[in-house]
């Protein structure tokens, strides 16, 4: 998992942050759906200059005339954080710009950025435009894949806690990176429940002092470091509980076309800057499996939308097709018995080569959004 | 014209600081010269030489190799046609593409942190190296043929110890200028176009200059607070440039004519034992003075050098042209400090750089004496090392190597 979280499934995707004094230009982003709404906020109060917009790239102009750090958060009708944008010092004013699709939304401002705050209802209306039906067909199928990617997990992390649980430390040794593949390859689905995320794939490096640690790493340290399942019983309990709680929620997620783009660019960040150098698995080593994990559910995405791509940018979609098989040939040397090899004897050349490799790939995929959405 | 500006850098300045008449005639004279900036502080990108070389020297360096990742001869032609046209906006002081404003779905063509700075002189120049020809006995993009004959893989010289990931590298990209944010902003967006097909291997910061191009100026201090190349081959001494830095037509390779030959040596000091030799061994190290630079005999850094006054290992007796038969290289070095080496001891030293036309005949016999009897090895070691042909200049419409792939 990543330590921030930037919540690239929600219905809107966040698409544009930038500082308003930057070069004393405004920025045109997001122009789209007309003028900027302009968010005045206080330490007490949040105020909106109008209550609604069409859907589509909406810019908000918060000015902080507060007197504490302020934060910007706007919330789906659900609840879940559909952008935010932290830091904004008193006396000075930030644009964001955001894709929304039609509902009833709130925004907060939360004075001394403590997650709670005034706020304004903003209703967006309206389609973005004619929408696409081959669009439409992509996030529907990416809804598909998502709910068999929850299910895979669930039903082998439950093979896996079984495992735990009798105290079968070879057996939960096998069972662990397997667990974790439907999980990796729909991980910005699943990290937009923001709290579901930190309680199963938390990495002990990246917990917060006093806070209690659970999930897979916890599990995979006690297996890898102590070799013993000694009191990990609870702990495989409540990875399956979390996990549960993931299948309930994951069919209300809002997937957009761009969102389901943004995320396959998130997946190969996640390999590049987490699996690349090893420490996503620093007891396990089976950082290969999740790599590929990875792989898997950035390349579904592109699958998905490679109709649209292929005739808007038929140059990307051919580099894109080359540089996935290029990493997926690679991983291939990797593979051992149904996994890969420990990372820890990939040597520093090899991760040299794997890690330009994934450049080569990220590279172009972080125009996939552009293109589906332009 | 600004004529403040321009007397922070470059020829002109030189001439004012000497004393001479300051007439709008001298200043033309030297803009006629390569790599000279103009008034926004751009130094032209196009021209019959890369900029960067005879350039005068500017305050920071970015210098970047790159690995070619791709077999593919035309993306390899399509992304130095990209580096081009990159490279011609981001010296004139543009983003390339846009730095913000673009759509809000993609993220930026250009990263954004030299938006608004000026120019400030950036010169990119670009080498290509020997496995860019031929790589573990592979041709690899047709180009094996048109390997320079002058570009041979250096010879082991006594006391390296080079680190591979510091070593060689299919290309080269000096970035040069005087914010380093600048040349570091420029390197980055280079190597962000050319994933897929190149591969940083590895890059080095320099963040002062150790060589001046520019006659009549101080040479500036080395990590060793000494003076050093204090004889180097002046940017506007067009026929010293074409005796010893530009390659010609009539040496061999046809298509680097009007180009030249770089060489980089990671040299680390060993600062800390340096700092605790006293002056006289200092100063005989080195054959000259600390205070001044003059060599032993000599009064001033520039005056001539009385040869066997000097120590005979000292290092200005060994590097010196009068004791080389005239061999000359052009230095454009830069002094490094990247952090400590976890032995407390500062990871310090010179980025050594040289142009020249042949360095068969400049670079290794030089280098061959100077680690054979040089007394400053004790508190030196090389420990990175590279060779590039550096193309000639790109002319308006083209792009770099063009005449290598033509």
């Amino acid at each position: 998992m990543r330590t921030v979280h930037v919540l690239a499934a929600a219905s809107a995707a966040l698409v544009s942050m930038s500082a308003l004094s930057a070069c004393g230009k405004e920025d045109k982003a997001g122009g789209r759906g007309g003028g900027a709404i302009k968010v005045t906020a206080t330490d007490s109060s949040c105020d909106l200059g109008s209550p609604s917009a069409p859907a589509g790239a909406t810019t908000f102009k918060v000015t902080n005339n507060g007197t504490q750090v302020n934060e910007l958060e706007i919330l789906a009708p659900d609840g879940k954080i559909v952008s935010e944008r932290e830091n904004i010092g008193p006396g000075t004013g930030v644009e964001v710009t955001v894709q929304l699709a039609a509902g009833t939304y709130k925004v907060m401002c939360s004075a001394g950025m403590t997650g709670r705050g005034p706020s304004q209802t903003f209703t967006v209306t309206g389609r973005d435009r004619a929408a696409d039906p081959r669009l439409d067909q992509a996030v529907a199928g990416y809804r598909v894949y998502v709910g068999e990617q929850v299910d895979d997990t669930l039903a082998k992390a439950k093979k896996f806690a079984a495992a735990v649980t009798k105290g079968d430390v070879a057996g939960a040794k096998a069972l662990y990176a397997p667990s974790r593949v439907g999980w990796e390859r729909i991980e910005p689905v699943a990290e937009s429940f923001g709290d579901i995320d930190p309680k199963v794939d938390l990495r002990e490096a990246d917990l917060r002092p006093g806070a209690r640690w659970t999930g897979w790493h916890q599990i995979e340290k006690a297996l890898w470091k102590k070799n013993s399942l000694k009191g990990e019983r609870p702990f495989a309990d409540q990875l399956i509980k979390d996990l549960e709680a993931l299948k309930a929620k994951v069919g209300t997620a809002s997937i957009t076309a761009t969102s389901m783009a943004n995320g396959a660019k998130e997946l190969l960040d996640e390999v590049a800057t987490g699996k690349v150098t090893g420490e996503e698995e620093a007891f396990s080593h089976t950082d290969l499996v999740d790599f590929k994990g990875n792989l898997d559910g950035a390349e579904k995405v592109f699958d998905l939308l490679k109709p649209v791509v292929q005739e808007k940018d038929a140059a990307l979609s051919a580099t894109l097709a080359d540089e996935f098989g290029k990493v997926r040939k690679l991983l291939v040397e990797y593979e051992k018995g149904t996994g890969y090899v420990s990372y820890d004897i990939v040597g520093k050349e090899q991760r040299k080569e794997l890690s330009d490799k994934v450049n080569a790939l990220g590279e172009p995929l972080s125009k996939l959004a552009g293109v589906v959405a332009g | 014209m600004d004529l403040s500006r321009r007397r922070l850098f470059g020829y002109s300045g030189a001439t004012l600081a000497a004393g001479a008449a300051a007439g709008a005639g001298l200043l033309s004279v030297a803009q006629a010269h390569e790599g000279q900036a103009k008034d926004d502080g751009a130094v032209p990108f196009f021209g019959a030489h890369q900029a960067g070389i005879s350039t005068p020297v500017q305050d920071r360096l970015h210098f970047a190799a790159f690995d070619v990742v791709s077999g593919d001869r035309d993306r390899l032609i399509g992304m130095l046609r990209e580096w081009t046209a990159a490279a011609a906006a981001m010296t004139r002081g543009r983003p390339y593409g846009s730095a913000a404003g673009g759509l809000p779905e993609s993220p930026p063509d250009d990263t954004g942190e030299a938006f608004g700075l000026p120019p400030a002189r950036l010169t990119l120049t670009v080498g290509f190296g020997p496995a860019f020809f031929e790589k573990d006995g592979k041709d690899r993009f047709g180009l094996r043929a048109k390997r320079p004959a002058a570009l041979i893989d250096l010879p082991h010289f006594p006391g390296d110890n080079l680190d591979p990931d510091r070593s060689g590298g299919d290309i080269c990209v000096q970035a040069c200028a005087d914010d380093p944010q600048v040349a570091v902003h420029a390197i980055r967006n280079l190597s962000r176009i050319g994933f897929g097909v190149v591969a940083m291997r590895w890059s080095q910061l320099g963040f002062g200059k150790t060589s001046s191009t520019t006659p009549g100026r101080q040479t500036p201090r080395n990590m060793f607070g000494f003076k050093d190349g204090t004889r180097n081959i002046a940017g506007d001494d067009d026929r010293a440039l074409d005796q010893h830095v530009w390659a010609a037509g009539k040496d061999g390779t046809a298509w680097m004519a009007g180009g030249s030959y770089a060489v980089a040596r990671r040299i680390r000091m060993h600062i800390e034992t340096w700092d605790r030799t006293s002056l006289k061994e200092q100063q005989d190290t080195f054959g000259r003075t600390k205070g001044e630079g003059n060599a032993y005999g000599a009064k001033r850094e520039h005056d001539p050098v009385p040869l066997d006054r000097l120590p005979a290992d000292s290092h200005v007796r060994l590097a010196h042209p009068d004791g080389n038969a005239g061999v000359r290289i052009l230095r454009r070095g830069y002094s490094f400090a990247d952090g400590s080496d976890g032995l407390g001891r500062l990871d310090a030293g010179l980025f050594f750089i040289a142009y020249q036309r042949d360095p068969r005949a400049q670079f290794v016999p030089l280098q061959n004496k100077l680690a054979a009897s040089d007394h400053m090895n004790e508190y030196v070691q090389h420990v990175g090392s590279g060779i590039w042909a550096c193309p000639p200049g790109v002319r308006g419409g083209g792009y770099w190597g063009e005449t290598l792939f033509a």
